[in-house]
């Protein structure tokens, strides 16, 4: 025994092919030859098992690459599923809150799925890039998931994050890198759009989307063009103040842009030990994805029920706090005395000028009562907690909001 | 004669640390140890030279992190070291590892199944989330369910209101998986018959039961809740064996003051008036002490130790209906240089971890109809590791020991004892497995040391060789062990208890009964329990 | 176009009782059977000419007092189920068997004085605890979201009865409940015979052996039944099991039943989540407020209803009941009646059941785990045409039996496996009744695959999902489903799959109509 790998049997040597992955615990993604070529601070972080910068020169002057400039973040890690088949509307519809018979394709739309007693498990953006294929991003992994939904439909679903690098170049300047770049008629996709463009011998798509509130493009492409697409942006890019950027750069604009992320702003479902800890879409300000008319989807029943008793305890909400020292975690209180939440995300807006945050509030707190709330912030300076007790307002999101990111055709910085 | 405040019958780890706890409770306490050496069954035995043995338990990870602290066991030498994890090996020449990084273990999985791979979050969500369930009760007395006391009512509460703080689908999933199969368990998550069997490993290890049977999914958790130094469900090694744990818990019942006595077998307990008044050793000298506890089984206790008319026949009934027959053998082998398994990578780091030939839940219900039958397995569960590849204290340079338990294997052979002939062929099913994978395996044996129930019994004192003193099913779990009305340590006897792992929770090298056995009894002496700290909480 | 305030889909006995209870309330109910006949699973049948036998359910041991009261089953037609009192046989090789006469051996005949006493004090303790959970066989199970005080009620009359017992009984009780059968047994008893045919009991229709824990449950089910207010007694009805499905169906017909034969449904037609109708194989629709499926709960949802208008969470769990079947039906056409060795008269008429010992039964059970059938079988035997002369021709005799373990999903494929295993049946059989084999003129096995097909029951499993403690109560058939109602408006449930589970008793049936009247469904 021990000894079977017959060349017949290719299952088997592709798992034998696959045994040293060990000796590596984070990946590279396709495109790390050209971040560690420009990584000045050794400032790695793990993203879903993937080496990814937390900044890649300077913190600060990366988040300005964003807001003045072009900034390329890799978002390769990103969990990606391809969803094929006839009934591959039919399957999503099922699956996530919005009407996908509603997004056309080459559009793009961000979503959020549930179990079935509401909760969620994940949002994501989902590319619709023909009749009968889309795919699905998200930050957590849902295969089983996914497989077990499409029970009854004619749909194949596939993860392909390995495959697939995807690149996203956010920023003032971003149209014109692309254009540039001579990814031609690019100027035409408004927000939300998506197209393929040739690219060295391939495909890319290229959405107008991204993650910063900003005018921006995500590029997806198979991983062996990776490379070329990141040179043709980079050499583009380089009379346009084009930057490789980190996550510190663009979690600060994303919260600007007031944007959640699953698993630090609310606990998806699949993660929850506790039971408390679950959210239902309206409890994270996801609400409005919600589509009672569509027919029946995972959790419909229970959002129903939680709308129509009245049982959804919790509500997030935009705060803006006085002064300009983050509050990040700080508790929230009404009248300085009563906790009635929790600060998941907090910064000093460098573009509002503002210090923003995101909360989760108990209702009725958030909800029908919102005056007189309360942050008591602990700022550790230099071995002691500076702490402050500081008047927060809720205020609406995005609380940063830039004309540039839809206006057509796309500004020419 | 010198009246002891307490004798415990029994240096086993779980009677030390009784020991140790009433010891410092500022208690006169004398442990009584059959053998010339303490440890029961968490022993590092030198039997081949160089060679120190972990010869019967062989991993640390269930043993309480509040006993360690309360005891000092660190600054008696206890030392810890985590490994990574191991693998299964298939029989198709590739193997399943499991490794401690998050994304290496689902690209692991994924070289098997994409499903699998991301089915584990959920899996291990589950699992943590029964385990945050039970855990609080490893520490606590088990109520009694019929008893109409504050402190039962109380615990009675307590328990259903944490029940009932898990919401009606949780609740309604607890009570299925208290009886499900492991199996089936798994089979609601996975796809793929070797990470089931990878994971049904947890679900039958120390029982007669196979991974098909119900209530194996509640084992799952007994092995689950592991710690090394807050991590939850990492194991480890006890540096220079398992007996590391027992000398670093008599040395320091020692150093507050305690006695222990080796080479002293207790033949009987004395009881006068119906209250313990202390021991007869074999060759009839007599110890006295206020009270007596038992680290021996349930059965040795009750059944040889204490005479029948000094039990009710209720009780009496009971303990002999007690379930306890043991299910593992264990071959210790010397090995003169480390074994190679051409399936692993050179460099795999799961060579130091626990390996396994067994690659599917059915190979694994095999085994166990084969002991249902009377029979050892003839193509046996394996758990089999070389901690000598992190721990060098335990065999000469160069050379390696090498633990396997095995499992299945019947107290008695098809109804009659075991003999040398019967151990000498189970021991050769154990290499011939090991061979299969490891090519010069046997040339590399030095000593080789078996043990059947039969052994664990005759030197440990192991009733039937059962690992756990006492099944671990559900008519044998919390109020109901060792046996309903008797399950908060005291017996029928005054001052006679018992502190093993026949009591709750059971076993494992854990220390839980030996502690929960000393709260109570320093209850009953009224006496001060401040140098116990409390339980971990789970939030 | 509204026909019916109900639909009950599936004429099973399950479905006939809702159904008449539905009627007796005052809706308008329909019964659609995809057969020429209602019955289902306990239908009488030819299987050759001449030749006639109950399908698959052939003793009569749990048909729910509050169903014949309610429905008046013995105005109907039922023969009178007093003195149900059919022996059960545990039949000897040797040619020594033990008889256990009267309601589950009241008088054990052929055993030592020593086995008598303490068998007398086991049966006494099985009764008491089995009565301790019958109560619940008549109720939804605890509803776990927030304990309404009906449901409250009955567990406190559980905890009330518990502590009834006594503290030192309370707690055996406690202890043993979720044991296993084998080592109870070996605990309280000697004979192997006994034991044996116990620890069939407890097993038969599960996938589980003597001595995988929580077998003990299957023979409180057993006990908790009762025939004529005797608990435990045990009758084969006049005419086969479908004389009683006969009575019950004309019970639904004096109430206003309309009953619809050869009319498979092929939908349940759901409008913005709330079930409205069916559609059948014939593509017409019909229309009603409330959907009632008798059938199994996996064909309901998965099928009926479809994935598509429930939650994945859901489809899993119900993907994940466990429905394999483990029973096969034996059905002999012999030339004469057969002689069981050391069997008299009043025997053969009774349970004749070939289970050796519960080591026997367990090695029967172990193939099945992976797969595989048992070389040496393990049934329970009944010779209908002895009392009911009109099932056979002039001399000749039925033999029915059920049969454990031939595993649903025979690895080998039951094409190939069916013929060595009606083999293994009849050799078994020949050791206890010598010579039988040359009488036989026709054999009919039915594995459970054949009925699946047969009786439209997946997995041939008779309680339409295995009746194990986690499958039980409010996981039965899910969590979720449990209690009738289901996530879709206005279906719901009433067969064996939900609780309390299968066998003859009309108990899901009745249960279920009280919910939907309850719930002004």
């Amino acid at each position: 025994m021990a000894k079977a790998a017959t060349k017949t049997d290719t299952a088997l040597a592709a798992r034998l092919a696959r045994q040293d992955h060990f000796r590596m615990l984070r990946l590279g993604t396709p495109f790390q030859p050209r971040i560690d070529a420009l990584m000045q601070t050794s400032d790695w972080y793990d993203w879903a098992g993937y080496r990814a910068p937390h900044s890649v020169f300077d913190e600060e002057l990366e988040y300005f690459a964003i807001r003045s400039q072009a900034a390329l973040f890799d978002i390769s890690p990103m969990v990606k599923y391809r969803v094929e088949g006839r009934d591959a509307e039919s399957f999503l519809n099922r699956v996530t809150l919005r009407d996908v018979r509603k997004l056309r394709p080459g559009r793009v739309h961000y979503t959020a799925w549930c179990d079935d007693e509401g909760h969620v498990l994940d949002d994501g953006t989902l590319f619709r890039l023909g009749a009968q294929t889309f795919r699905l991003c998200s930050q957590e992994r849902h295969l089983p998931w996914l497989l077990d939904s499409a029970i009854g439909y004619d749909v194949k679903i596939a993860e392909e994050t390995e495959e697939i690098a995807g690149l996203a170049l956010q920023g003032p300047t971003s149209f014109a890198v692309l254009r540039e770049a001579g990814f031609a008629g690019v100027e035409k996709l408004k927000v939300f759009d998506l197209a393929e463009f040739p690219h060295d011998g391939g495909k890319v798509t290229i959405s107008r989307t991204g993650f910063t509130g900003d005018l921006g493009y995500e590029l997806f492409a198979p991983a062996k063009l990776a490379l070329s697409l990141w040179d043709r942006l980079w050499k583009a890019g380089e009379l346009r103040g084009i930057r490789a950027i980190g996550y510190a750069a663009l979690n600060r604009a994303r919260l600007e842009a007031g944007l959640i992320v699953a698993n630090a702003d609310f606990t998806t479902a699949d993660h929850a030990l506790r039971a408390d800890r679950v959210r239902m879409p309206d409890e994270i300000g996801l609400g409005f994805m919600i589509d009672l008319e569509k027919g029946h989807f995972n959790g419909r029943r229970a959002i129903v029920e939680a709308r129509a008793k009245g049982s959804m305890r919790h509500v997030l909400v935009g705060l803006e706090i006085e002064g300009n020292i983050p509050a990040e975690h700080a508790i929230v209180y009404h009248r300085k005395t009563r906790e009635v939440g929790l600060v998941s995300a907090a910064i000093w807006s460098p573009t509002a000028k503002r210090n923003i945050a995101l909360a989760s509030l108990s209702r009725p707190y958030g909800d029908t009562v919102t005056d007189n709330l309360w942050v008591e912030i602990y700022a550790m300076r230099e071995l002691k907690y500076e702490r402050m007790m500081k008047r927060a307002t809720i205020v609406p999101r995005p609380f940063v909001k830039l004309a540039r990111r839809t206006a057509n055709p796309p500004g020419d910085f | 004669m010198k009246n002891w405040d307490a004798i415990i019958i029994g240096g086993g780890h779980n009677g030390l640390v009784n020991a140790c706890y009433l010891q410092r409770a500022g208690l006169d306490v004398l442990v009584l140890e059959k053998n010339d050496w303490v440890g029961g069954a968490a022993v590092s035995r030198s039997l081949a030279p160089g060679f120190l043995y972990s010869n019967c338990s062989y991993v640390c990870s269930l043993f309480r992190p509040e006993i360690m602290r309360d005891l000092e066991l660190p600054r008696f030498g206890l030392q810890v070291i985590a490994y990574e994890g191991g693998a299964v090996f298939t029989q198709d020449g590739d193997y399943l590892a499991n490794y401690r990084d998050h994304h290496a273990h689902r690209r692991e999985f994924a070289r098997f199944s994409a499903r699998d791979a991301e089915a584990y979050d959920r899996y291990a969500r589950d699992v943590t989330r029964q385990c945050r369930f039970i855990q609080p009760f490893l520490m606590r007395t088990a109520p009694d369910p019929t008893s109409l006391k504050p402190r039962d009512l109380g615990e009675l509460i307590y328990l259903g209101k944490k029940f009932s703080g898990l919401g009606a689908a949780e609740m309604a999933q607890t009570l299925r998986f208290w009886t499900m199969s492991i199996s089936e368990f798994l089979d609601e998550y996975f796809e793929t018959d070797v990470i089931k069997a990878n994971f049904s490993i947890s679900g039958i290890i120390g029982t007669a039961l196979g991974p098909m049977s119900p209530g194996t999914a509640y084992v799952l958790l007994h092995h689950y809740m592991g710690e090394v130094d807050g991590s939850v469900g990492a194991w480890g090694y006890a540096r220079g064996g398992m007996g590391a744990v027992t000398k670093a818990l008599a040395a320091s019942f020692e150093a507050s003051g305690g006695t222990i006595r080796a080479g002293a077998a207790v033949d009987q307990v004395l009881v006068g008036n119906g209250k313990a008044t202390g021991v007869v050793l074999e060759g009839g000298e007599e110890v006295a002490g206020r009270l007596v506890v038992s680290n021996a089984d349930v059965k040795r206790t009750f059944l040889k130790l204490v005479e029948e008319k000094e039990l009710p026949d209720t009780f009496l009934r009971r303990v002999k209906n007690f379930k306890i027959r043991g299910s593992s053998g264990k071959v210790n082998i010397a090995l003169d240089s480390l074994p190679e398994f051409p399936a692993l990578p050179k460099d795999a780091p799961s060579i130091r971890g626990d390996l396994h030939f067994t690659d599917s839940v059915e190979r694994m219900d095999r085994a166990y109809d084969d002991w249902k039958a009377g029979k050892w397995s003839a193509d046996p569960f394996l758990d089999m590791m070389i901690p000598t590849t992190l721990d060098p204290t335990m065999a000469p340079p160069g050379k390696h020991f090498m633990s396997c338990f095995v499992q299945y294997c019947p107290p008695k052979v098809e109804g009659s004892d075991w003999t040398d002939a019967d151990r000498d062929a189970f021991a050769e099913t154990v290499v011939s497995q090991i061979a299969d994978y490891s090519p010069g395996f046997r040339d590399r044996i030095v000593h080789m040391e078996v043990r059947t129930p039969r052994e664990l019994e005759a030197e440990v004192g192991l009733t039937e060789g059962n690992i756990f003193q006492g099944e671990l099913t559900f008519d044998q779990l919390l109020f109901n062990r060792p046996v309903p009305g008797y399950a908060q340590y005291r017996s029928p006897v005054d001052g006679l208890y018992i502190c093993g792992s026949s009591a709750h929770p059971g076993g494992g090298v854990m220390g839980a009964p030996g502690r929960n056995a000393a709260v109570e009894i320093l209850r009953d002496l009224k006496h001060s329990s401040k140098h116990m700290s409390p339980a971990h909480d789970v939030i | 176009m509204t026909s019916s305030d109900a639909i009950v889909i599936g004429g099973g006995h399950n479905g006939l009782v809702c159904a008449a209870m539905l009627a007796k309330s005052g809706r308008k109910v329909t019964v659609l059977e995809a057969a020429a006949e209602t019955g289902g699973a306990a239908r009488s049948e030819e299987f050759f000419a001449g030749f006639r036998v109950s399908s698959v359910a052939h003793v009569l041991n749990r048909l729910h007092p509050d169903v014949v009261s309610s429905l008046e089953l013995e105005k109907q037609g039922l023969e009178t189920l007093a003195g149900g009192g059919m022996p059960s046989v545990a039949l000897s090789e040797r040619g020594e068997p033990l008889i256990l006469r009267g309601a589950y051996g009241e008088v054990l005949v052929g055993a030592s004085a020593s086995e008598q006493a303490a068998w007398q004090d086991l049966r006494a303790q099985l009764f008491r605890y089995a009565g301790i959970l019958k109560p619940m066989l008549s109720r939804r199970p605890p509803d776990l979201n927030g304990m309404a005080l009906g449901e409250t009620l009955a567990l406190g009359q559980v905890a009330l009865a518990l502590k009834r017992l006594g503290k030192e009984d309370m707690r055996d009780f406690l202890r043993i409940i979720l044991m296993n059968v084998a080592d109870l047994l070996d605990e309280q008893l000697e004979d192997d015979r006994l034991k044996g045919l116990l620890a069939f009991d407890a097993t038969l229709g599960s996938h589980l052996g003597p001595r995988s824990p929580t077998s003990l449950l299957g023979l409180y089910y057993r006990l908790a039944g009762e025939t004529g207010g005797l608990p435990g007694a045990q009758m084969v009805p006049k005419g086969g099991m479908g004389s009683v499905v006969a009575a019950i169906a004309s019970a639904a017909g004096a109430a206003g039943v309309s009953i619809r034969t050869y009319t498979i449904v092929e939908k349940v037609l759901v409008e913005n989540g709330r079930a409205v109708g069916v559609e059948l194989a014939s593509g017409e629709q019909l229309r009603a407020p409330t959907i009632v499926s008798a059938v199994n709960p996996a064909t309901t949802f998965l099928d009926l209803v479809g994935p598509r208008e429930l939650d994945t969470g859901f489809v899993r769990k119900v993907r994940h009941i466990r429905m394999k079947g483990d029973a096969a039906k034996l059905h002999l056409a012999l030339d004469r009646p057969p002689e069981f060795l050391g069997v008299d008269a009043a025997g053969h008429r009774g349970r004749l059941v070939i289970a050796p010992s519960p080591n026997h039964v367990e090695l029967a059970f172990n193939p099945s785990k992976y797969g595989e059938f048992s070389p040496e079988p393990v049934m329970e035997i009944t010779l209908p045409s002895l009392a009911d002369p009109s099932l056979a021709p002039d001399g000749a005799c039925v033999l029915s039996a059920v049969v454990q373990y031939a595993p649903y999903a025979l690895k080998e494929g039951w094409a190939k496996g069916k013929p060595k295993f009606q083999k293994a049946i009849l050799a078994q059989l020949e050791k206890f009744a010598p010579g039988i084999g040359k009488t036989i003129r026709h054999a009919e096995l039915l594995t459970p695959a054949d009925i699946e097909a047969r009786y439209r029951m997946p997995g041939g499993h008779w309680h339409h999902g295995e009746l194990q403690a986690d499958q039980m109560l409010m996981s039965r058939p899910v969590f979720g489903a449990d209690g009738y109602d289901t996530p879709v408006a206005g279906l719901y449930l009433c067969g064996a799959g939900s609780h309390p589970g299968g066998g003859v008793s009309g108990a899901p049936g009745l249960n279920a109509a009280r919910r939907i009247i309850a719930m002004k469904g």
